[in-house]
């Protein structure tokens, strides 16, 4: 009995080693390494939305991942490796989509919120200047009374 | 003005009101295929049934056809499988099976057992036409066109509804333009 619950022990944690080495490239340098989890980080898994292809366990993620390896040792730039999986996958699967007449509006509606944000605040503070010079906030009649009184407060100190 | 003015707050909350709604319903999970619109890549695999024969995108050229992408290991493709099979026997469609991530073994004897809709079978053990295709999870249909072009993919089960509402319009449109 103990022999068995040993062995299915065993085979339940091999099964989880070998499932983390099956994914170990070798790089010749960090550099290349660094490039390669920049890469796997930035792109997006088709199958499970959401999650980069770095994080995802779908067998799709795994597929994409070995292609970026296998392209960058093959030389191509991390423009080429994109391009490639967009290629097949769509633009979904970039997190940094490309500007261009599509994604226009995703990336100005920052900016176009803010200049109508400075627009509205431009508008209001010169429209309430100018409102201050047209009229003013005492009449002829208050500010002569005004006047007055504060003369009066002088002479009684 | 004013009054336009103070109205601007309801005009903007109904805008926004009818963008979120019409995304309501939409399946984020069905992708549109970045292949519309371009030949189905180069492939050269071996034939499901005859493993001496290769087939390549000839396979493709004459005639348009669904490009049915299947696995013994997903459970949806046996859920559309007698769609499919009343597809190529009542409406007689011409339907190219791709064998995903698959054994021979397994495949032939899920065809031998459920039928046979495909014209022919290729056979991708390791997945390399299904990622050139952009596939990213069985079953997928493509149509095709007789040139070989890519014109549309349906992520999910074909089944009658999906055959009437989906694919038959864009069948007729390629072949009213081809």
């Amino acid at each position: 009995m103990v022999r068995v619950v040993c062995l299915m022990l065993a085979l339940i944690f091999s099964g989880v080693a070998a499932a983390e080495v099956a994914d170990v490239y070798d790089f010749s340098d960090r550099a290349q390494e660094q490039r390669y989890q920049n890469l796997i980080a930035e792109l997006r898994c088709p199958k499970c939305q959401n999650q980069n292809i770095a994080d995802s366990n779908a067998p799709i993620s795994k597929d994409m991942r070995e292609a970026v390896y296998r392209m960058m040792k093959d030389g191509a730039s991390n423009e080429e490796i994109v391009e490639s999986l967009v290629g097949r996958f769509g633009e979904f699967v970039r997190y940094k989509p490309e500007f261009d007449s599509r994604t226009f509006l995703l990336w100005a509606t920052p900016a176009i919120a803010v200049f109508g944000g400075v627009l509205v605040v431009a508008g209001v503070v010169i429209r309430s200047r100018r409102a201050g010079q047209d009229s003013p906030a005492l009449s002829a009649e208050e500010k002569a009374r005004v006047d007055k009184m504060l003369a009066d407060e002088d002479k009684l100190s | 003005m004013k009054r336009f003015l103070l109205f601007l707050p309801l005009l903007i909350a109904v805008v926004v009101g009818i963008v979120l709604f019409a995304g309501i319903g939409k399946d984020p999970t069905k992708l549109e295929s970045a292949l519309v619109g371009k030949p189905v890549p180069e492939f050269s695999l071996r034939d499901l049934h005859n493993p001496d024969a290769m087939l390549d995108r000839s396979v493709f050229q004459g005639q348009v056809s669904l490009l049915n992408v299947w696995g013994t290991w997903c459970p949806a493709c046996k859920d559309e499988h007698d769609d499919l099979m009343w597809l190529a026997e009542e409406k007689g469609v011409n339907i190219i099976g791709l064998n995903y991530k698959d054994n021979r073994e397994d495949a032939l004897v899920w065809l031998d057992r459920l039928g046979n809709p495909y014209r022919k079978t290729i056979y991708d053990p390791r997945g390399t036409l299904g990622f050139d295709l952009g596939v990213y999870g069985a079953p997928e249909t493509f149509v095709i066109d007789a040139e070989g072009m890519v014109r549309f993919r349906h992520v999910g089960v074909v089944n009658e509804t999906v055959w009437e509402q989906t694919l038959l319009p864009v069948i007729n449109d390629v072949q009213g333009n081809g």
